[in-house]
């Protein structure tokens, strides 16, 4: 079967041409670029990208696979929630093998503990309004993408009086990271593959800071192939033309300015803080927590159990992968203590984290 | 974890839609969008319609790539 406004985008001649086009337009060093989102990462790993463009192009991972910088202590906190208050968690799939400083949800689970995965939010208040004897906690992590469909669900059950749902927020802002990146004289980025759907909500021109002040190119691009390596000549021809603008590869959904309804219901739900990256520190400015409005949905306040972030002192690296410094094979766990089916740091965990998806794909 | 899939959209009433995920139907919530109609394509996330799909602008995309092969297949035959 063909898939419309999927297929379209994975088209072997135009692939080819591109990646000639880039081989062409790039000098004799290879340009490093960062793709800051893990659904990137994967689709550029999947998809063999990596090789194809060897000595062209250095494309090096980002920060944005949200369950990779999900603190343990988020993870700590969750627990506590269900253990010691008896609640419900609901969750994406993707954060139940997440280490904590002592455990998982997945091995938690094994011992009894109540989680259910969840497709979306909503579904998680639908648990609420059909158990209203238990208290549901969802685990809302995620960044611009999530951040209106889990303040979606907040604003539902306000509306519809689902007093037992509330949410455990950890939800980032990707902008604030690709900030602290830029102005790292260690990360050494010269462009940046911008997120898709990041940028649907919040909009091309968010980047325009980045841009302008750092001067890196910044180019919005789709997850499918031919997106992400037309994406990539774009980027090399702003660096040859020696530009440092924002431009849009995925006009198709994202639009300049992004989508002003969910940026409102984020205003409204939510607040900016400053919150903890795992593996990076606190960045100013790049966390949403649950507005005062809807504080009787915050699992933290409800429940009185908050969420404490504390850099990890270990040998795992995960933090200088996730900030572009070194590449998987160069942590001494990778492949070795850190595989996906025991993972010690979370970019092993995740689907989306750059450790696992190089031990899946290889590292090119 | 952004991921999010173009789907059809084949029913509405109102913040709720109904639309076509890899042949499958499934309701979502629309209350992310300004409108939008049966038959027009969004992005689906986490059960959310988080925006739409421009077919006008998914057309000029797929014509700058038919280009970029025709101007490649022009340099091969020289």
């Amino acid at each position: 079967m063909r898939l419309r406004h999927i297929d379209e985008y994975r088209d072997p001649a135009t692939a080819k041409a591109l990646v000639a086009r880039i081989r062409k337009d790039a000098g004799d060093a290879p340009v490093r670029l960062m793709e800051v989102c893990g659904t990137h990462t994967v689709a550029i790993a999947r998809t063999g990208i990596r090789p194809l463009l060897s000595g062209a192009v250095a494309m090096v991972s980002g920060p944005g696979c949200p369950v990779c910088v999900t603190p343990d202590g988020y993870i700590d906190a969750a627990i506590a929630l269900g253990r010691e208050k008896g609640a419900l968690l609901a969750s994406f799939g993707d954060m139940l093998r997440v280490p904590g400083k002592s455990s998982s949800l997945e091995k938690e689970k094994g011992r009894g503990l109540d989680v259910r995965v969840v497709y979306s939010p909503l579904d998680a208040v639908a648990l609420a309004v059909a158990s209203p004897e238990r208290e549901v906690v969802f685990l809302g992590v995620g960044f611009e993408t999530t951040a209106p469909a889990i303040g979606g669900a907040i604003r539902t059950a306000a509306a519809r009086g689902v007093a037992n749902f509330s949410v455990l927020s950890s939800v980032r802002t990707i902008p604030e990271a690709m900030g602290i990146l830029a102005s790292d004289p260690e990360v050494r980025i010269e462009g940046f593959l911008c997120p898709a759907h990041v940028s649907a909500i919040i909009g091309a021109d968010a980047y325009r800071p980045v841009a302008e002040r750092h001067r890196i190119p910044c180019v919005v691009a789709g997850f499918e192939p031919i997106d992400i390596l037309l994406g990539i000549s774009m980027l090399l021809r702003q660096k040859r033309e020696g530009v440092a603008r924002v431009e849009n590869e995925y006009s198709r959904v994202a639009t300049a300015t992004g989508n002003r309804k969910a940026q409102d219901l984020i205003r409204e739900v939510f607040v900016p803080c400053d919150t903890g990256w795992r593996g990076i520190g606190v960045i100013p400015g790049s966390g949403l927590r649950i507005a005062p409005a809807y504080a009787a949905f915050d699992a933290e306040g409800k429940f009185g159990v908050p969420v404490i972030f504390s850099p990890e002192k270990t040998a795992c690296r995960c933090g200088d992968v996730l900030k572009g410094k070194i590449l998987p094979h160069e942590c001494p766990l990778f492949g070795k203590t850190c595989v996906p089916e025991e993972p010690y740091g979370p970019c092993m965990v995740s689907s989306e984290g750059t450790c696992a998806a190089y031990f899946k794909y290889g590292s090119g | 974890m952004c991921l999010g899939v173009p789907a059809r959209v084949l029913e509405k009433n109102g913040a709720a839609a109904v639309v076509e995920l890899g042949g499958v139907r499934r309701e979502i919530s629309v209350m992310l969008l300004d409108d939008v109609s049966v038959g027009e394509w969004v992005i689906v996330h986490a059960g959310f319609a988080i925006e739409k799909l421009s077919e006008e602008e998914a057309e000029q995309t797929l014509s700058l790539f038919r280009e970029i092969a025709a101007a490649t297949d022009a340099t091969e035959t020289h």
